[in-house]
């Protein structure tokens, strides 16, 4: 009895320390951003291109470049990736076949994100001759982040309960009307989450924008799919591998904004799950 | 069972298994037009199987296998020329928890017309509908709130009036009370009482007394076979079978 109360007490306070010293870690890093970043931020790093001297550089191209990613990435990931979702859980017959096809949809979510930028040079960039544009680069996240989006659109899709198939089905209605009209609706949160954090995974993505050639150094705006691109984490990049001092800080600068990104990703999920997450079990 | 055209439903040696087990067997009865039949039985009897075969509700499940006649208007419900979702439109049914839509109480309603595309006017019809289910005095002010945010009574209540919004011919209920409390009860009793007159019924119930108060015939089950199928006054006050008697009387299930 006394010996699992101690077990009990010790597990508690391990798993205690764990979380204040991974908290910690992320406070201090935090912190050391906005005091290295925080001298270069101001609304004129947002409007203004690359630049030689450090006071000047502005994030402009690289915001750009990722919002003209972000919205072809998601106009293309979502229909693909809910259709997708659909056919697995309501269509497909329940075979060996399908199992084996979700097992691989699974894993694809781990390949590297290094792989996916290989495939994205060898079929967009050279086989369909996309070139290094947006195209290329949208399209290539867009493989990145499907599976993520298929595996948490069929966790959606497989919470919407039987009841309500059934009371829809109950009515005359025919399986696309069901799959259409109810059990997507009530699953919409729940897909919108998803899509919405495996975006804020494709915004912090360097390695396969690189490879279908982005850009580091840019000083326009993209102004259609086929235009030349940077993001972001490149911009970031660069700054950070230059020599001099003041781009260390420009870079933590860059990297604020893709924070604050970020963060309001993350809330509008939290939001979305909060306030759109409601039928009946 | 003597067949008299009067039957709105006729159920001829049906029978129905899951993958691993028989749950219907050999079950034909005749259930009268515009009356009320409960469906009684212990649990596990496959009430519910018997009533969701009704109306193909099995469809969905392909390792349901289902033999046997269900006669509708002179028709097998499974036969090879039979569309589902119009048997359904037809034979309407009621589900033991009350499962609205996630969305308004008038769309909860109107949604069924509306994908079948029938006339008139929807306002008219839901108004109707929601009369007749004695629930339009508790949200005509309120129809296009959200459907969850009525008890679970008025829900149930909802669900009956998105049953009849298709104007079924027979309304399957399965256990249509048993989330509810007394006083729902008492007013979804009253309501399958008025529906009598426009709809044939058939309810599954646990509850003796009112498979006794609403019912005109009572069917009773027993591991999967029909057992005594009569009149409901005859059934409580003389059955034929022994074992109808016992469960009458509560001696088992
Ligand atoms: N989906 C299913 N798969 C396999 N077996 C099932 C399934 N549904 C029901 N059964 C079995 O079929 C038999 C009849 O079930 P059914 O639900 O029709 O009983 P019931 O009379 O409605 O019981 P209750 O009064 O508890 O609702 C039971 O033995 C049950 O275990
Ligand atoms: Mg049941």
């Amino acid at each position: 009895m006394k010996r699992r109360w101690c077990k009990d007490v010790l597990f508690r306070w391990v798993c205690g320390a764990v979380s204040m010293f991974a908290t910690a870690l992320l406070l201090v890093l935090l912190v050391h951003l906005c005091r290295q970043g925080w001298e270069y931020l101001d609304s004129s790093f947002l409007t203004q291109f690359a630049s030689r001297r450090p006071a000047q550089a502005g994030i402009k191209a690289g915001l750009w470049g990722t919002l003209w990613l972000l919205a072809l990435t998601a106009t293309m990931a979502f229909p693909l990736g809910v259709a997708t979702a659909l056919y697995l859980e309501e269509y497909a017959p329940q075979g060996r076949l399908t199992r084996l096809l979700e097992v691989n949809i699974a894993n694809l979510a781990g390949v590297p994100s290094i792989i996916y930028g290989l495939l994205g040079l060898a079929i967009f960039v050279r086989l369909l001759g996309l070139e290094r544009s947006l195209w290329s680069g949208s399209m290539t996240l867009t493989l990145l982040i499907l599976p993520v989006i298929i595996v948490s659109a069929q966790g959606a899709i497989r919470s919407v309960p039987r009841s309500l198939r059934e009371a829809s089905y109950a009515l005359g209605a025919q399986p696309w009307h069901v799959n259409l009209l109810v059990v997507f609706p009530a699953a919409l949160p729940g897909i919108l989450t998803g899509v919405i954090l495996a975006l804020s995974r494709a915004i912090g993505e360097t390695a396969p924008l690189v490879i279908v050639g982005a850009v580091g150094y840019m000083r326009f705006v993209p102004t259609s799919p086929s235009d030349d691109f940077t993001a972001l984490p490149l911009q970031i990049y660069d700054w950070a591998s230059r020599p001099q001092v003041e781009f260390h800080q420009v870079a933590a600068s860059g990297i604020l904004v893709l924070l604050s990104i970020l963060l309001m990703f993350n809330l509008t999920a939290v939001w979305i799950r909060h306030r759109l997450q409601r039928y009946p079990s | 069972m003597n067949v008299t055209p009067s039957c709105a439903l006729e159920v001829k040696g049906l029978s129905v298994s899951y993958a691993s087990h028989r749950a219907v067997e050999e079950v034909s009865v005749c259930f009268r037009r515009h009356r009320v039949a409960a469906i009684i039985g212990p649990s596990g009897c496959g009430k519910s199987t018997l009533l969701r075969s009704l109306n193909r509700m099995h469809d969905f499940d392909p390792t349901v296998k289902v033999s046997g006649q269900v006669v509708f208007e002179n028709q097998d419900l499974y036969g090879r020329e039979i569309h589902p979702p119009t048997v359904r439109k037809r034979i309407g049914m009621v589900f033991q928890k009350p499962n609205p839509f996630p969305k308004s109480i008038y769309k909860n309603i109107s949604w069924g017309p509306w994908i079948n595309h029938m006339r008139g006017d929807m306002d008219q019809r839901v108004e109707s509908c929601l009369r007749k289910a004695a629930l339009w005095d508790e949200v005509k002010h309120r129809l296009h709130q959200s459907a969850l945010s009525l008890s679970g009574g008025q829900q149930q209540r909802l669900c009956i009036a998105r049953a009849l919004a298709m104007n079924p011919d027979v309304i399957l209920m399965d256990e249509p009370c048993s989330a509810l409390d007394p006083r729902s009860t008492a007013c979804i009793e009253d309501l399958i009482a008025d529906l009598r007159e426009k709809y044939t019924i058939l309810v599954v119930t646990h509850n003796m007394q009112q498979a006794k108060r609403i019912s005109d015939d009572v069917l009773f089950m027993y591991e999967g076979r029909l057992v005594e199928f009569g009149p409901t006054t005859q059934i409580f006050s003389q059955p034929r079978v022994a074992q109808t008697q016992a469960y009458i009387q509560g001696k088992f299930g």
